[in-house]
């Protein structure tokens, strides 16, 4: 790719790093909500290299962390039909439902199948006309409209074995949950960068005009990280909060409308449940009473035992920055990305697996 | 999960587009942007592409930060 070396460049880095020492003597933290950018700030050892006074917490934007113990026993239920084939991004297999997971499940028997894309569960639709394919579609906004897209082409060519069961989220009704959390004091947020790709930055004013905070959409080189957390100090140096755009090359304030047209044909808003955090209203999407004949909610009559979490566990508190991984008494101990016990040490991009692979601060 | 990855658009047929990622080439779905050419670098996400990168605005970036990280040198070699 074009211009990344620029982006990792260890002299723009330790160029911008002594201007982030200098910009303020104040203690803020900064929250990065995007799962991506947790592994970005972990690999390149900037959380270490920042200056005492600013720290970097991860917040719940790793879709597969926060995706309800109950959808994942829905899911098991419905992967369990004979008829079905169920389809989801390989990161869901092993979330711990209440009982089971995905993985175990396909171990005893359901036809459960990995996929890079909800692209490839059409074409497992059009290749069984006797199955019912149905897409477990968690994610964010970058995510969705590849979904709705995809239920499009099955519209289209009115394919009627191909169902969704979606769980998706949208990000800033947590952002805000999250400010409105007191245990939690957040300065400013690293606002995910291919979410807003997307959205653009509207949805995030209301963190710089209600509660006088800044919001700056970030990439995901290390270079980008620095500039961004140095445009969150200056701003509250400068007494301006505002939403920022540092990721320009990827974002523009509009975002991306023909993928929000296509997402709001299919997808209405719903509340949504947020693992360990709460029921986030207006959080989530459903698809629209008009296309419950692709919706596995409305297609199967799903019942499942009444769920539990996992005692011990404080992935909600990790999503919600209050607590540090290490400060979960399971990490590292009975939780371990071998045999995870909660849902941030499962995915790649969870911030417990990120603590456990690249360091243990 | 967000995670979307840069590639060049090397072919077009359709609403798909064959599109080069780190040396491989991959099919992507083009349903979600408007107007992309042969020679286009985009960022795909799960299977489609929802945008075309910048290359102007990753340039003018650049040229930003270089210019905040000159003024710093020239700020410590003052003192």
């Amino acid at each position: 790719m074009k211009h990344v070396d620029e982006y990792r460049d260890s002299e723009i880095a330790s160029g911008l790093l002594d201007k982030i020492n200098k910009a303020s003597g104040r203690s803020l933290k900064f929250m990065e909500v995007c799962g991506s950018h947790t592994v970005a700030i972990f690999k390149s050892g900037i959380r270490d290299l920042l200056p005492g006074n600013i720290s970097l917490v991860s917040g719940p934007g790793c879709p597969v962390c926060v995706t309800a113990v109950e959808d994942i026993d829905r899911a098991v239920e419905i992967a369990k039909i004979p008829e079905v084939i169920l389809a989801t991004f390989g990161d869901m297999m092993r979330v711990p439902g209440s009982r089971t997971s995905l993985q175990k499940a396909r171990a005893e028997g359901a036809d459960i199948r990995i996929v890079y894309s909800p692209f490839d569960a059409l074409k497992f639709a059009q290749a069984n006309p006797a199955r019912k394919v149905v897409f477990f579609a968690a994610g964010f906004e970058t995510t969705s409209p590849a979904v709705a897209a995809t239920l499009g082409r099955a519209v289209e060519e009115r394919l009627g074995n191909f169902i969704i069961f979606s769980v998706h989220k949208t990000i800033p009704g947590a952002m805000r949950a999250l400010l409105d959390t007191p245990a939690l004091k957040i300065d400013g947020f690293l606002c995910p960068g291919h979410v807003s790709t997307i959205i653009g930055t509207t949805p995030y004013s209301f963190i710089a005009e209600e509660y006088g905070k800044p919001a700056v959409v970030s990439g995901f080189e290390p270079v980008d990280i620095l500039q961004s957390t140095l445009m969150m100090i200056n701003q509250i140096e400068e007494d301006r909060p505002a939403v920022e755009i540092q990721y320009k090359r990827a974002v523009s304030l509009d975002g991306n409308p023909k993928a929000r047209e296509v997402v709001d044909r299919f997808f209405e808003t719903s509340d949504s449940n947020w693992r360990g955090i709460a029921v986030i209203p207006g959080s989530g999407l459903k698809l629209r009473a008009e296309y419950s004949v692709y919706d596995a909610e409305k297609v199967f009559d799903i019942t499942i035992d009444v769920p539990k979490d996992t005692k011990g566990c404080a992935c909600g508190e990790v999503l919600q920055g209050i607590k540090t991984p290490p400060e979960c008494r399971l990490f590292a101990k009975t939780c371990t990305p071998e045999n995870p016990v909660g849902a941030c040490m499962v995915s790649y991009e969870g911030s417990c697996a990120a603590y456990f692979k690249y360091g243990r601060r | 999960m967000c995670v979307g990855i840069p590639g060049k658009v090397t072919a077009i047929n359709g609403r798909m587009a064959t599109v080069e990622v780190g040396g491989a080439q991959r099919e992507i779905a083009i349903d979600l942007l408007d107007g992309i050419r042969i020679g286009d670098y985009i960022i795909a996400h799960a299977g489609f592409a929802i945008h075309k990168v910048d290359e102007e605005e990753a340039l003018k970036t650049l040229e930003i930060i270089r210019e905040l990280t000159c003024e710093i040198d020239k700020y410590d070699g003052a003192l």
